[in-house]
């Protein structure tokens, strides 16, 4: 039981994790002498590394806003965790802390997927899409099974 | 005790502007216009003393990339002297009033040329040690969206529509708790609370 509560944990730790780092790494979209994500477009010239910040259009700043919504989401959903854990009913679900888990899934995937159609419009078509991108990709099936595994699980003893 | 302090603060008042005579004058940071439009700067200062008779406003212009500024408005003995000659001619005005410390001037019918960096220096008489300063203009085609102003309504909105579920929800169970109180007295006896309960329910 407590090796399956660890695991539950854990699993829901490591997707709050790679939330954090997609957020926050500078390598959504990467290309030879450029590198460029939600905050930043860093380029190395002739003159240096030096970045400029990312285009403040519409679009960007909504998938800032969704990145940062699915943290504050999975953050609470942990938070919510240990609560229910010592106050929940024997044989209760914890359904509220699966259902943030949840949204937080969601507000990953479409801030994922804004970033995908829309990403022509302010990086370079031929750059090639960077690892912090895949992790975004990556976290959203974490967080949506840590989700599904809180609502279905029952508190026992 | 009380006179002691009274004689301490005023003797305190007496000093501290003696010893911090320095003007401060206030501009704005950044300015962003459309082409075409007027834009009004604006400059403000902070001073000690009460204000002169002989408070002047000056106003310099920096082309972006340019590397010297000229004067393009000056106020001086009561009356404001406005760009004849320069870039601004016929397009400045000096809406300000020195008798509230306001030395703002309005630019009309901005161009991209006017893209620059505008100084405002004001002094005081005797008050005239301070720093001037400097408010940058950026002229647009169109307006942008300021960086997170989209990202902040996003996320105000759902944390919003959040606390207003979880209020809701807890008011709702505070409420049928109540109902369900008001019911069980009415059916006793129409007196006292029953008799609210229900005219509160009409």
């Amino acid at each position: 039981m407590l090796l399956l509560l660890l695991g539950i944990v854990i699993l829901h730790i490591a997707a709050l994790v790679l939330l954090f780092v997609s957020t926050i790494v500078n390598a959504w979209t990467t290309g030879s002498t450029s590198s460029s994500d939600l905050w930043n477009n860093c380029s190395t010239t002739n003159g240096g590394y030096h970045c400029a910040p990312a285009n403040t259009g519409e679009w960007i700043q909504a998938v800032q806003a969704l990145m940062i919504l699915s943290i504050i989401f999975s953050f609470i959903s942990l938070f919510l965790f240990f609560c229910q854990l010592f106050t929940l009913q024997k044989g209760g679900r914890f359904f509220l802390t699966g259902v943030f888990q949840i949204f937080a899934s969601l507000f990953v995937m479409s801030g994922a997927v804004i970033y995908t159609v829309m990403s022509p419009t302010w990086v370079h078509g031929s750059e090639a899409f960077g690892w912090a991108y895949i992790i975004a990709w990556v976290a959203f099936p974490l967080a949506l099974i840590s989700g599904l595994i809180y609502v279905i699980l029952r508190k026992r003893e | 005790m009380l006179t002691i302090l009274a004689l301490a603060s005023v003797i305190l008042l007496g000093i501290v502007p003696q010893q911090s005579e320095a003007i401060v004058i206030y501009t704005g940071w950044e300015r962003h216009a459309l082409v075409g439009s007027d834009i009004r700067l604006s400059c403000s200062f902070f001073s000690w003393r009460w204000t002169s008779d002989d408070v002047t406003f000056s106003w310099s212009y920096r082309a972006d990339g340019a590397r010297d500024s000229i004067y393009v408005f000056h106020y001086t003995g009561g009356a404001p002297y406005v760009d004849n000659k320069g870039p601004f001619r016929d397009r400045l005005e000096f809406v300000g009033n020195p008798g509230r410390r306001d030395g703002s001037i309005l630019l009309k019918n901005l161009d991209y040329g006017d893209n620059g960096t505008f100084t405002c220096d004001a002094k005081n008489p005797p008050d005239i040690v301070g720093r001037a300063s400097s408010v940058r203009l950026l002229v647009f085609e169109k307006v942008p969206i300021q960086a997170g102003v989209i990202t902040g309504a996003i996320i105000g909105a759902v944390l919003g529509l959040l606390v207003l579920v979880v209020v809701i929800y807890y008011l709702m169970r505070f409420l049928v708790a109540r109902r369900v109180f008001n019911l069980s007295v009415s059916k006793h006896g129409k007196k006292g609370k029953g008799k609210e309960g229900s005219q509160q329910r009409q």
